[in-house]
């Protein structure tokens, strides 16, 4: 089971977090800050794991082209806490196929598209994980899903002025 | 709306004022001027240079969410919610405040009210201190209520919520308004929505079990199979006892041979790797398509699954053993993947000793992997190695890793030092046969020049020097060469080491070869690098030299007077007189072999005296007393008449020097021993505290155990005339009811028995277990010495705890009653669940005879069909139990529930609440009821060979 979704920039800022366990506020604080200095000390072509209190930590981080290009800021890091036993391999995929889906929605997503859609973002995750779990594995469907949501939050908006 | 950037000063005149006027309440003003979440994040980013402008920002911007959440206008409020929701994600403000206001948002008509309010929900509120849920359960009841024909898009969010947040209360009350969506489209959702359900609530697990259980039927669709096989694979592995789910194994064997997903083929196989255990025929079915995954699939991530099954579960079947560590060199061998790499040592730690041979296969890759590039990576091959260490291979092992350590860079050699002491040191040594190599390699391991873990070397010198005696004098002689170097002395990190070879070296100081020259070593000038403690440890050790030296040569003489007198006179005189120069008393003593000359001890005394001497006017404390001790003990000695005139004949009995030499013998001559870690057990049993009252039950249950405390043990005292061996015996003073209680209940915590209770009547217990098999015997070969101490160690513990356990779990198939009456959650839930799963797949004996006719007919239809790797028959059952499930499920769990009840009384109040939830979802149930009381009793002895049928 997936504990909560992390990603943070290489400077250390939090561009999104999930919990699916309950955590307390102040051991989110905590969380994040010790998984950040864990994982954004750990250079390239190392392996993409960190054991973190009997968890297992999977991260990947996100080069975006256009992002490289304006070198103002190089990544993001995609952070999945699992259960020991859970398939590493398998969670990095679906950290592949969460970033594939934020590039197709986004248009090679950068991490100003994650600051300033926060909630987009959130209800995309919402779409691929519930409750710890892979619900759809469709890159298709979840665009789909997407899209028709913001088209009926958008007519509601128009309509409303 | 208010997309037009407001200057800050005019913006923060204008809160201030607004606050001022209306207090709290919030104006028009703050409706129209409200900043939008755009605005919020461009401020922040803005002021993100400094950490105390961001925090500045993030105070004021909460400010105005105060107020304006408070507002009559949605919007306004849905905005601020909005904005609230960023500031708690993304800079982990406390948001439980505004709970009620998220609630507020959710019954809004305008549709992205309600999904700010679910996100804001979502993400903030928390089943154990969220007291505002219950004011949701309505609204989310409302929004999950089907509204055909499309689903309204309030329903996944509500979902969400419902999956994250619930509490067993919400759980409970939601429960029936998931069952039209576990049919509907939004089926995965529901289906993970109601496995959350479950774990809060096992009381809802009758409704919703058997929807997710159709879900793995063929004709779903992949996503919901996708998704149930998900939540059985998290139920079956949170679940202490899986047994309950063994019924469905045929869904997940077809799913393993036929999917083609390999999301849903990783997760079945994790569930198999949970069943299989539980049912061996289990094991032998699933080999071939799991060899197959293994051969054929492409995903890497399938193969590694497979490989973890394998090794947990299959791990007697030699021949997929075999392959899986045949594609784990494969995963070694990736040089452009370090995944693969680090999870292929990650699979090779999962073997385990007993198959030495898969690592001995790849040994090279492993030892190349303490050399990669990533600390992860070193670190696993550490692991793995340690893993891998036994009794054979620990001294090839151990010194290549030490000179592997000398090599690598600081982190990684502390690492590597550390694994090698806790590996070894691990349960008294229990891995360590030879103790002479042992020290030296502790030693070894102090020069290298990263080691920082200088206390734990400190602590087994000092601990192996109390514990095992014939390993002294190769421990004697690595302090020595610890001593005498003088490079260690400024590394602070090894000072702690130092002192342990100090102590040592004075503490058994019998087995040093050359006492001048360990003097030296500890008197020398650089030793004012080390703290003072230490010093004072070295000074301390000086002492006892010096004291051992001047008693050893007064031993001598005296051993010698005794003798018969005539020609050693002769002798001695002779060579007096050939010798009188240098005042020599020399001894051709025999027994022993070193002879200690009065020239060296005097010189001995000289040096000391001089080197000692200005530390008598050290500032420390510590140091100064201890100087001042040995100045004076050399000053006693100086004082006897004897030692000047020593070659006088006769003056050796001299009254005095006995006393001297008596005095300072007794000082030293009780041995310390380890203190064991239950020491403060045997203290008093404090008044008022009755053991007895709590461990009577436990008596009988433990009554085999023989604990009877062995109450007499003697006690030697180190002795330095091998003739004059003091003896001390002292039975046990406990009151030895107590003990033995105590023992009973702790005996995992006791030491073997023998060696527990070894006590004497004038010191508080310093009793090791070494210590008492040295009384058995002089145990001059360690094989015997760790084998004494080990043999009890194993067999004690392990026998009166599991017994306790294994109590507590049950042995779950067969008393599925005695499972239930646990109150954790887990077994609730797999109570519950055991009763809808056997439920439905027993037979109530009654209605066997035609069902089974029936589906036997349709086996055969559709095992044409399925080319299933199921046999025909075996075919066929499963497709009974399936079809049978269908026909009479409702039945049947009533049926299992009755069983229950008269099982155990104890679990009442479980069936009955979930009683009231099902009799909601089925009003059929009262009729049933009563028939089925009476085939009750049979059905619980039909139950168990049901199952067993139904596996394969």
């Amino acid at each position: 089971q997936i504990h909560f979704v992390i990603l943070i920039s290489r400077q250390g800022k939090v561009r999104l977090t999930k919990w699916y366990s309950p955590y307390q506020q102040k051991e989110r604080s905590t969380v994040i800050r010790e998984l950040s200095g864990l994982i954004l000390t750990r250079g390239p072509k190392l392996c993409n794991f960190v054991e973190w209190k009997g968890f297992k930590v999977v991260y990947r981080r996100h080069d975006s082209i256009i992002l490289v290009i304006l070198n103002l800021y190089a990544s993001l890091y995609f952070c999945i806490c699992i259960d020991p036993d859970d398939n590493e391999l398998e969670i990095l995929e679906i950290i592949h196929h969460f970033v594939e889906i934020l590039d197709r929605y986004f248009g090679s997503v950068c991490e100003l598209d994650l600051i300033f859609n926060f909630h987009k973002a959130y209800y995309i995750l919402d779409e691929i994980l519930i409750a710890g779990e892979l619900q759809e594995s469709s890159k298709k469907t979840v665009a789909r899903l997407i899209a028709a949501q913001v088209n009926v939050t958008e007519r509601c908006v128009s309509l409303a002025f | 709306r208010s997309e037009a950037p407001i200057p800050d000063p005019f913006w923060a005149s204008l809160s201030s004022s607004s606050m001022a006027a209306t207090s709290s309440s919030p104006s028009l003003v703050d409706t129209l001027f409200q900043r939008s979440l755009d605005d919020l994040i461009r401020a922040l980013r803005s002021s993100s240079s400094s950490s105390v402008l961001e925090a500045a920002a993030i105070a004021r911007a909460l400010d105005e969410i105060r107020r304006e959440i408070r507002s009559p206008d949605l919007d306004t409020k849905a905005v601020a919610l909005q904005k609230l929701t960023y500031l708690a994600s993304l800079h982990h403000l406390d948001m439980s405040w505004a709970a009620f206001h998220a609630l507020e948002l959710l019954p809004s008509p305008s549709l992205p009210h309600p999904r700010v309010a679910y996100l804001a929900a979502s993400l903030s509120f928390h089943p154990s201190s969220t007291d505002l849920l219950p004011l949701a359960t309505h609204q989310l009841r409302k929004h999950l209520a089907p509204s055909p024909p499309t689903p309204p898009p309030s329903w996944p969010p509500a979902l969400h919520l419902l999956a994250l947040a619930s509490s067993a209360d919400l759980a409970c009350h939601l429960a029936s308004d998931l069952l039209p969506i576990l049919s509907g489209p939004l089926r995965p959702k529901a289906i993970a929505t109601a496995l959350r359900a479950f774990a809060v609530c096992p009381d809802a697990a009758p409704v919703l079990f058997k929807p997710l259980v159709d879900c793995l039927s063929l004709s779903s669709e992949p996503r919901a199979v996708s998704a149930a096989v998900s939540a059985f694979c998290e139920l079956a592995l949170a679940a202490p006892d899986p047994s309950p789910y063994l019924p469905l194994a045929p869904e997940f064997y077809r799913l393993l041979v036929d999917s083609r997903n390999n999301w849903v083929l990783i997760k079945v196989l994790k569930i198999f790797a949970r069943l299989a255990p539980l049912e061996p025929r289990l094991a032998v079915r699933i080999h071939d398509p799991v060899c197959q995954l293994l051969r054929r699939s492409p995903a890497k991530s399938l193969v590694f699954e497979c490989i973890r099954t394998v090794l947990s579960s299959l791990s007697d079947d030699d021949a997929a053993v075999r392959l899986a560590v045949d594609k784990i060199k494969e995963f070694l061998a990736s040089d452009d993947d370090p995944n693969l790499r680090y999870l292929g040592l990650q699979a090779l730690a999962m073997l385990g000793p007993a198959y030495l041979w898969a690592v001995e296969e790849s040994r090279e890759v492993v030892i190349q992997s303490l050399n990669d590039t990533d600390t992860n990576i070193r670190h696993e091959a550490l692991c793995l190695i340690m893993g891998m260490l036994c009794e054979s291979n620990v001294v090839e092992i151990c010194n290549l890793l030490i000179q592997y350590a000398m090599k690598s860079d600081p982190d990684f050699a502390n690492e590597i030092l550390d694994a090698v002491l806790a590996t070894c040191g691990r349960n008294v040594y229990e891995l360590i046969v030879d103790f002479d190599w042992y020290v030296s390699l502790l030693g070894e391991m102090a020069r290298n020049p990263h080691c920082a873990k200088g206390d734990e070397i400190e602590r087994q010198l000092v601990d192996i020097g109390l514990r095992v005696r014939d390993a002294r004098p190769e421990l004697v002689l690595v302090a020595r060469d610890l001593l005498i170097d003088p490079a260690p002395l400024g590394n602070p990190f090894l000072c702690r080491v130092l002192s342990a070879a100090a102590w040592v070296s004075g503490e058994y100081v019998e087995s040093s070869r050359n006492l001048l020259e360990l003097v030296e070593a500890l008197l020398q000038p650089r030793t004012n690098l080390l703290s003072s403690l230490v010093r004072a440890v070295y000074i301390q050790a000086v002492f006892k030299v010096v004291t051992f030296s001047f008693i050893s040569f007064i031993k001598q003489i005296q051993a010698f007077d005794t003798k018969s007198s005539a020609d050693r006179n002769a002798a001695f005189e002779s060579e007096n007189g050939v010798a009188t120069a240098d005042k020599a008393v020399i001894f051709d003593s025999i027994d022993n072999n070193e002879t200690i000359k009065h020239e060296s001890v005097s010189h001995l005394l000289d040096f000391v005296e001089t080197t000692v001497g200005p530390l008598s006017e050290c500032d420390d404390v510590e140091i100064q007393e201890r100087a001042r001790n040995v100045l004076g003990l050399i000053h006693i000695i100086r004082e006897t008449r004897y030692w000047d005139i020593v070659a006088e004949h006769g003056l050796t009995r001299d009254k005095k020097i006995s006393e001297i030499v008596e005095l300072m013998e007794a000082a030293f001559s009780e041995e310390l021993g380890p203190v064991s870690t239950n020491a403060q057990k045997r203290d008093t049993v404090p008044e008022g505290l009755i053991l007895n009252e709590n461990l009577s039950d436990l008596a009988e249950i433990l009554g085999d155990i023989d604990v009877t405390p062995c109450t007499s043990i003697l006690f030697s005292l180190r002795c330095h005339h091998p003739t004059e061996t003091k003896e001390d015996s002292a039975p046990v003073i406990e009151p030895s009811s107590l003990l033995a209680e105590h023992r009973k209940r702790h005996g995992l915590y006791y030491l073997p028995t023998e060696k527990d209770e070894v006590e004497s009547n004038d010191y508080p217990l310093a009793s090791d277990r070494l210590l008492a098999v040295s009384h058995v015997d002089d145990a001059k070969d360690i094989v015997k010495l760790t084998a004494q101490s080990f043999i009890p160690r194993k067999a004690k513990p392990t026998k009166p705890r599991p017994v306790v356990i294994r109590l507590d779990e049950g042995d779950g198939v067969s008393s599925s009653g005695l499972t239930m009456v646990k109150e954790f959650k887990d077994d609730l839930l797999s109570g519950a669940i055991r009763n809808v799963l056997l439920g439905n797949e027993s037979k109530p004996s009654s209605s066997r005879d035609m069902s089974s006719d029936r589906t036997s007919r349709r086996g055969e239809n559709d095992a044409s069909n399925n080319n299933d790797l199921f046999s025909q028959p075996k075919e066929s059952n499963a497709l009974d139990g399936r079809e049978h499930r269908k026909s009479s499920s409702r039945k049947s769990r009533h049926h299992t529930r009755h069983k229950e009840k008269n099982g155990s009384p104890g679990n009442e109040d479980i069936e009955e609440t979930s009683h009231r939830h099902s009799t909601r979802s089925s009003r059929h149930q009262g009729r049933h009821k009563h028939r089925q009381r009476g085939d009750a009793p049979p059905d619980v002895v039909s139950q168990e060979p049901v199952i067993q049928d139904f596996l394969l």
